[in-house]
């Protein structure tokens, strides 16, 4: 399989990722979007790897991976706390940085 | 060759297919379980392009573990449909547009580029390619500051997410304010009459 079809699909994922950032108000939909954008990254990293016959793509995937589960472990955090504090699960109306 | 062929499309359409749902199903909880197709999809992918241990890293890792911290947090929650309209005011509704805009400048730079390898399956490479031996090495000797920096980057988000998600005592709560009525109290006071 040619290498160009795994990086035109990446493509084609973030760009689906983008979307659902800009379009949804739920931050937990939010995050899975962003989910979405990352795991697209990695998908180039790894063809480009695959291109070169170099190994240090699939380092930077893992790299990718272990920041995004930090990403969602902080921003669940962020969740759960505004849930505690009866705040609306909205990210319109959180547009107030107050704490 | 054709096995690889059907699986690639098998799999790309796959990875596709999640990666709508999660973003037109209007339920989150089928979200992240669109998300869990997503992933596996993307983990065959992974194996037809020789990265074995970053396939089952991410089928353990990702599928395994963090969608179920996003399970959990949804259930907790209680994640409610949301309206998918362009309610949202002006970015709801350009949103969309934007990320068309992204597509086709992604697909210019692609096929604009001039890296002729795109069109090849890449070079040989050894049987260890991708292998977790290889990557162990690699961590070990030339990533490993980057590997040091990740682990570090563990912990801070462990202590932080302990911080964020633990029960405030000293803060004032919004329930707490003074006129409201507390629920201890009124249990206390069922329980004394």
């Amino acid at each position: 399989m040619d290498i160009g079809w795994f990086v035109v699909l990446s493509a084609f994922i973030f760009a689906i990722g983008a979307a659902g950032v800009l379009t949804r108000r739920s931050p937990l939909v939010i995050l899975l979007c962003l989910e979405l954008m990352l795991n697209a990254g990695n998908l180039a990293l790894i063809a480009f790897s695959r291109m070169l016959g170099n190994q240090d793509g699939q380092v930077f995937a893992l790299i990718v991976m272990v920041v995004a589960a930090c990403e969602v472990v902080i921003g669940l955090g962020i969740i759960v706390a505004m849930y505690r504090r009866r705040l609306p699960i909205d990210v319109d109306q959180m547009n107030e940085l107050r704490g | 060759m054709l096995f690889e062929q059907i699986l690639f499309f098998v799999a790309g359409l796959g990875a596709l297919a999640g990666a709508l749902g999660v973003v037109l199903i209007r339920n989150p909880f089928y979200s992240v379980l669109s998300l869990v197709v997503h992933l596996v999809a993307l983990a065959v992918l992974f194996l037809l392009l020789r990265a074995d241990f970053i396939a089952a890293a991410q089928v353990v890792v990702y599928a395994g573990a963090v969608m179920v911290l996003y399970v959990f947090v949804v259930a907790y929650v209680g994640g409610s449909d949301e309206p998918l309209g362009p309610e949202g005011g002006a970015l709801g509704r350009i949103g969309p547009l934007f990320a068309l805009l992204l597509l086709v400048e992604l697909t210019i730079a692609i096929v604009g580029s001039s890296l002729t390898a795109l069109d090849s399956t890449g070079p040989e490479v050894s049987a260890a390619f991708g292998s977790p031996g290889e990557i162990g090495r690699l961590l070990l000797t030339k990533f490993l500051l980057p590997f040091e920096a990740a682990s570090f980057l563990l912990l801070l988000a462990a202590v932080g997410a302990v911080v964020l998600a633990r029960k405030r005592r000293g803060l004032e709560e919004p329930e707490e304010a003074p006129g409201a009525v507390a629920v201890s109290d009124v249990v206390h006071e069922g329980g004394a009459g």
